[in-house]
């Protein structure tokens, strides 16, 4: 395998999508959508193999070596700030990074806000710009129960629809930034295989073109 | 007694090897205490990797600091107008917070520094010299190199307010994307960001990236920069035993160097191993009239390169606690005589693992 381009793709519908533009590319291997046990997938002929990793851990792999490319979301890219290259803008999986609360909340800015989040360096960041005193409180998961059992004042969350905050008596009030997600290489992959992942981000830029 | 090099772990090879080539270029040994006082580090953050710092107090209620950093301790002992340059070397080990684990390590760093009315020849010989100590490390190796003048010659004449550190990061994750969408909201005009998007994203031979450049560059400090980085790059490149490569996406902590910069990679490292540049800033801050330029090589992360040996020992020699204990020694010694490594055990150990086994049995001696 360690001839081989090692590509991390996350597991889930947008890896899924990110595949088939490596196939629309050239870079094929089909057995990656079967059902099967197996964990990396080899196409000798291309000179690439994939693997699924958990989208939060894309970017460690790529950090540390383990994949050459991958993909990831630009919210994680910005929250752990790994050292990689960020080759490209895929234009997919986009949503946003915004703060969210009750409808009827209102901001007293006399008071400490209580942020409750997944991403405590991008809230942190966004509201250290602000020079806003805050509490953050780290969550892992269902950050909108957050604002409801008003363990927090707001949210600092992805949206995608903002169909659950909606559902939820929740409303986006503020975006942070937009997300998307990025073809990103390791730095040292970059300078031994420059050529042939080169010539891939060049093939899936085309794609992401002819898009737009 | 001959002492064989496979002994030495994959980084103390290294450095014996460093320091032979440093001391034949005529780098002298700069040994340092592991304290500094920590008024040195708190009145030059800004030259620090990072804030953080492991003090403590000294006996006489000093403030003492475990250091971080090696060149400042250098810069700080500098005597200039004693003619010519200084050279010197160092082999130490710095405490950092790591990112990556966001706590404290302990760093084996190896580097050189060169002090003094520098010309452009010390720049060569110091890059030179990096180049040499990739080669000493692994044949497959590459140091990429820039001129801070360039992109900071460029900031200076755009405007990007409070958004400049996060192009800064663009260009080095060479994230050209990122780059023309600040350019686009900071209003850059259209051939400076043209020109920022390239110096991020740009890939070729170094001719084909300095003779681009150049021409998008126009005339004032940006095409200064080019003509100096490219003089180093030729002469370099010339006899180096690696390939030299520009990489204008290379941003160094401009707040730390000012000329040529350059990083160097090892396959088979996933992060740089060696950093380096001119940092006459630093010089000028900490009072001295000269100028300097030095690299680090961060020993820590080649611990990896040589691959572990496929076994603990070469023979595993066995007796049962009754044998003859002449015949134990004397065929031990004849073993480790012959350049084996030996182990003498009773019983074999449940992990170790080893090319052969002998018995030690009455009358002779038996192989597995």
């Amino acid at each position: 395998m360690s001839d081989l381009l090692r590509i991390a793709l996350p597991k889930g519908r947008l890896g899924e999508k990110v595949y088939q533009m490596f196939d629309a590319a050239g870079y094929s291997c089909p057995e990656i959508l079967s059902d099967t046990r197996k964990l990396i997938f080899e196409n000798r002929e291309t000179g690439v193999c994939f693997f699924w990793v958990k989208p939060s851990d894309v970017a460690i792999y790529v950090e540390r070596g383990a994949a050459d490319l991958g993909v990831a979301g630009k919210d994680i890219l910005l929250e752990y700030r790994p050292e990689i290259f960020e080759l490209l803008d895929l234009r997919m999986g986009r949503c946003r990074m915004a703060v969210a609360g009750k409808k009827n909340f209102r901001d007293d800015p006399s008071k400490t806000l209580r942020v409750a989040t997944k991403f405590p360096n991008i809230a942190g960041e966004h509201y250290r710009r602000q020079g806003r005193d805050i509490d953050i409180i780290k969550l892992n998961g269902s950050i909108e129960l957050a604002p409801i059992l008003d363990l927090s004042d707001v949210i600092v969350d992805i949206v995608e629809t903002g169909k659950t905050l909606l559902e939820n008596d929740l409303e986006p009030f503020e975006t942070i930034l937009p997300i998307s997600a990025r073809l990103i290489c390791n730095r040292t992959a970059y300078q031994f295989r420059g050529g042939e992942i080169g010539a891939i981000r060049s093939k899936l830029k085309q794609q992401v073109e002819a898009r737009a | 007694m001959q002492i064989e090099q496979s002994i030495l772990k994959s980084e103390e090879q290294i450095l014996l090897r460093l320091r032979e080539l440093y001391r034949r270029y005529g780098y002298s040994c700069f040994k340092m205490s592991k304290f500094e006082e920590y008024d040195l580090y708190s009145r030059h953050k800004n030259f620090l990797v990072s804030d953080h710092v492991i003090t403590f107090n000294d006996v006489n209620g000093k403030l003492m600091a475990l250091k971080p950093d090696v060149t400042l301790s250098i810069v700080k002992n500098y005597r200039g107008g004693e003619g010519g340059v200084s050279r010197l070397y160092y082999n130490e080990n710095v405490y950092r917070v790591s990112p990556r684990t966001h706590g404290f390590q302990e760093i084996m760093q190896t580097g050189l520094e060169c002090l003094g009315q520098l010309t452009t020849y010390h720049i060569c010989e110091v890059v030179s010299l990096a180049c040499m100590s990739l080669s000493a490390v692994s044949e497959k190796s590459v140091l990429n190199i820039s001129h801070m003048g360039v992109l900071s010659a460029l900031l200076e004449r755009v405007d990007l307010g409070e958004e400049r550190e996060e192009l800064l990061r663009c260009v080095e994750e060479k994230n050209g994307d990122g780059v023309k969408e600040i350019c686009r909201r900071r209003q850059v005009p259209e051939r400076d960001g043209e020109l920022l998007c390239y110096l991020a994203t740009a890939a070729g031979s170094s001719r084909e990236l300095l003779d681009r450049a150049d021409e998008m560059a126009g005339a004032g400090a940006v095409r200064e920069a080019i003509g100096e980085l490219r003089t180093v790059v030729e002469q370099v490149s010339a006899m180096s035993p690696v390939p030299v490569q520009v990489d204008f996406s290379l941003v160094s902590d401009m707040r730390y160097y000012n000329g040529i910069v350059f990083q160097g990679y090892v396959a088979g490292v996933p992060t740089g191993v060696l950093r380096g540049g001119q940092y006459d800033q630093l010089m000028e801050q900490m009072g001295q009239q000269a100028s300097a330029v030095g690299f680090a090589v961060y020993l820590d992360q080649l611990e990896r390169l040589i691959p572990p040996a496929d076994y603990d020992v070469d023979v595993l020699l066995l007796y049962d606690g009754q044998d003859d204990l002449q015949a134990v020694c004397s065929r031990a010694a004849e073993l480790i005589a012959e350049g084996n490594t030996v182990s003498v055990q009773t019983q074999r150990p449940e992990k170790l693992t080893c090319r052969r086994v002998e018995y030690v049995r009455e009358g002779g001696v038996d192989h597995e």
